[in-house]
């Protein structure tokens, strides 16, 4: 028996190191050197910039709270929308601590009891870090930000239709809005891009 | 509501899945049999380069025991070796942000967890890992635990097929062909697709923003794509992220979400129709696929009817319509319970929405179908043979009611067989049930979930049957990282996976000594109709019988208390 398991030793060590060679460094390695020379864009994070200024990615939600900005999904991400900390709330379904969230949210957002809220808009996502809303949560404050921004609703909601990404062959996904797109959009109008608080 | 699309998605999903068996089954058939491929001009070089350093003789047979014994050594070398990179990550390269070394009792737990293909995660991947810890102490481990599932498989194959031998193959052979053949192939293209839809690949760790209303925002990243490829196609799940398959740089859309489900399933499905050319006659191998995605459609379909009619807490307040706590907009609730079913129904556990904010009886299919051994296509090689000894089981049931010798594909089913077969499944009852009472009277079992009431308690339940299952998914509530829990769950993980490999082996050395024998008038068919009911019910019995009463103290009593208004 002693014998038999000696003789397992040098392949399973020997093993261990060329597989750790060849699957642990030559493999991620060698993907990345394919990443960076065929999609630099997407294996850096897909990120937005303004000059030399990193913004953020396209693929990260951001925290919003500006009137004249789209608000995301609520985020269980740290503080909110941080990547170094993704997570959802983990809350359950008969959660007290849910119903006390929801019911607070509500109140802020709920502007006449006919509206109701898109449900996307007073629950938290699975990473924290969703990048999109629903076009209903969207239409939603479409309002509020047309009244900060001085523009029409009929404007604001253009620009949600423009940026409304409709479902892969219209099954796989749904429709969403990219919120940082949207609101990068507005600041680029010219009416009210110059009045921009940066 | 449920719509249209959703459904459609669901049994889209399920007939691509009935497709693809056949030309994954193929190419897994090729390496089973050690033939040539395509791949050998190019690898076969690096694939005799192995053998000879390792002092290894692919042609020389082995029996059951050094085929196990082999196998175990190769496990218990490479768990320290994980073990030393995690412990050691603050003096190793690659790490930028000066992450330290995980503690021992974190270090154990999270070694093993990769080991035995479950990849329970209680760390956050981006705040406790360094890029090398990635890559070399965690990537490797999802492609050799893959590896070694279809290894256990093939020599289980190996035993239908193979008559009066005492070898079942050699463990270092099917190893070394699994991983150079099929997994690293396959896992190049997948990551290049990956990182083509948005998932990064680079060295880098971080990278600083200052936001559209200048907050500062640290981006992390890393490489995420070669990780994420096999960390689907082997089943394995353990996110880069903390947030998993919901994090948008690990699954930036609908379509890699699509491709993500498909490649959890594909080899899974692939092994079904192996193992019926292996033992010559693909109609077996359909067979256990038919009753494999009968069961999983019935699973996908009640996830799906409960997370789209939503939950009564939020109903309660005017919030109409689906569960959106805990999910991702571009997935919604179709892609999202269709996801925790594919996952749990393999021994995946990848999640793209947090399964602990499901509704009470969305939330238990997850914790079902890994109950029921994760046998529903199940993990690479560990479905299939899992599967399998739930076949034997029906075929000595079906025996009992007719008063023949049980017979499956061609031998005789006898005690030692049914015997090993009731040792293996009672693995996963003694665990996960007797781990989940010890946590739910310590104190520092109690300490763990976040929610309260009987939601609570499915915290505990789901985080010892996702250990003993080794699927790695979990009420992600749960404060899992202390000795207490790290301890306990690496001993779950450890006793799922090798006290039914085992046990898989044993029946397999046993198989191959028998004489074949054909089919005759008085053979109970294992292709039709009737024996893929008698499967289903073999599997549901055994899986209700021993695991209704826990379910019910937990999601059964969370869905009534709910209804009645509750929260806790």
């Amino acid at each position: 028996m002693l014998k038999d398991i000696a003789s397992t030793l040098r392949p399973a060590f020997m093993m261990t190191a060329l597989f750790a060679l060849l699957l642990g460094l030559v493999y991620p390695l060698v993907l990345t050197g394919i990443g960076q020379a065929l999609f630099p864009a997407q294996a850096n994070g897909s990120l937005i910039r303004s000059g030399d200024r990193v913004i953020g990615s396209s693929l990260i939600g951001q925290a919003f709270t500006s009137d004249r900005y789209f608000h995301g999904r609520l985020s269980a991400a740290g503080k909110g929308y941080d990547p170094t900390a993704s997570s959802g709330s983990n809350l359950g379904p008969a959660s007290a601590a849910l119903a006390d969230r929801v019911r607070t949210d509500l109140a802020t957002l709920r502007t006449s009891p006919d509206s109701p809220v898109p449900a996307d808009l007073v629950t938290t996502s699975a990473s924290g870090l969703d990048p999109h809303i629903s076009p209903e949560a969207a239409l939603f404050q479409a309002a509020r930000v047309a009244t900060a921004r001085k523009l029409s609703l009929a404007e604001v909601a253009a620009q949600v239709a423009a940026h409304t990404q409709q479902p892969l062959f219209g099954v796989f996904g749904e429709p969403v809005i990219n919120v940082l797109e949207l609101n990068l959009a507005l600041d680029s109008l010219p009416a009210s891009g110059a009045s921009s608080k940066r | 509501m449920t719509t249209f699309a959703g459904w459609l998605l669901i049994f889209g999903f399920t007939a691509l899945v009935a497709l693809l068996a056949k030309p994954f089954g193929l190419w897994l058939h090729a390496v089973y049999e050690g033939r040539r491929t395509v791949l050998h001009p190019v690898l076969g070089p690096l694939e005799h380069g192995f053998y000879r350093l390792s002092g290894v003789d692919p042609q020389r047979e082995q029996g059951w025991r050094a085929y196990a014994l082999h196998l175990l050594a190769f496990q218990v070398v490479t768990a320290l070796f994980t073990y030393a990179v995690l412990r050691l990550q603050g003096v190793l390269p690659l790490n930028p942000r000066a992450l330290p070394g995980l503690g021992a009792d974190g270090a154990f737990n999270t070694a093993i967890a990769f080991v035995t293909n479950t990849n329970w995660q209680w760390y956050s991947g981006e705040a406790a890992l360094s890029n090398l810890s990635q890559m070399l102490g965690l990537t490797i481990h999802n492609f050799l635990s893959a590896a070694t599932g279809i290894a256990v498989a093939f020599a289980l194959f190996r035993g239908f097929a193979r008559t009066e031998t005492r070898t079942v193959g050699n463990f270092w052979a099917d190893l070394v062909r699994v991983t150079l053949y099929i997994l690293l192939p396959a896992c190049i293209l997948y990551a290049v697709f990956l990182i083509a839809s948005g998932v990064p690949q680079t060295l880098a760790s971080t990278v600083d923003a200052a936001t559209l209303e200048g907050a500062r925002q640290t981006i992390v990243v890393g490489p995420v794509a070669s990780q994420e490829a096999i960390k689907m196609l082997g089943t394995n799940g353990g996110g880069f992220f903390n947030a998993n398959s919901a994090h948008p740089f690990e699954n930036p859309s609908a379509l890699t979400n699509l491709v993500q489900m498909l490649s959890i399933f594909v080899l899974g499905a692939g092994l079904t129709w192996c193992f019926g050319k292996a033992v010559g006659n693909t109609r077996q191998g359909w067979a256990v696929l038919a009753a494999m995605l009968a069961l999983f459609l019935a699973g996908a379909s009640i996830a799906y009817w409960q997370e789209a009619v939503g939950g009564p807490v939020l109903h309660h307040l005017g919030v109409a319509g689906a569960n959106m706590e805990g999910k991702e907009v571009r997935f919604g609730i179709a892609a999202s319970a269709l996801f925790a079913a594919v996952t749990t129904a393999a021994s995946c556990g990848a999640v793209n929405a947090m399964h602990d904010s499901f509704t009470a009886l969305g939330g238990l299919v997850p914790l079902f179908n890994i109950q029921l051994g994760e046998i529903v296509i199940g993990g690479v090689g560990s479905g299939i043979y899992g599967f399998l000894l739930f076949a034997l089981l029906a075929v000595f049931i079906a025996g009992l009611m007719v008063g023949r010798t049980p017979e499956y594909v061609g031998k005789k089913i006898e005690a030692r067989e049914v015997k090993l077969a009731v040792l293996a499944i009672a693995v996963l009852p003694l665990c996960i049930l007797g781990f989940t009472a010890i946590a739910a009277v310590l104190p520092a079992g109690l300490a763990g979930p976040l929610n309260k009431g009987p939601h609570g308690f499915s915290e505990i339940l789901y985080a010892f049957t996702s250990a003993t299952g080794n699927n790695g998914s979990a009420f992600a509530g749960l404060s899992a990282g202390t000795p207490f829990y790290n301890g306990l769950l690496g001993a779950a993980m450890w006793l799922g996976r090798f006290f039914v490999i085992v046990p898989v082996l044993a029946i397999a050395g046993s198989l191959a000594a028998k004489k074949h024998t054909p089919a005759s008038a008085g053979s109970f068919p294992t292709t039709g109709p009737l024996w893929i009911a008698l499967l289903i019910g073999t599997i549901l019995l055994v899986g209700g019988l021993t695991f209704l009463p826990s379910l019910a103290l937990g999601p059964v009593a969370d869905h009534v208390t709910g209804l009645a208004g509750t929260t806790y």
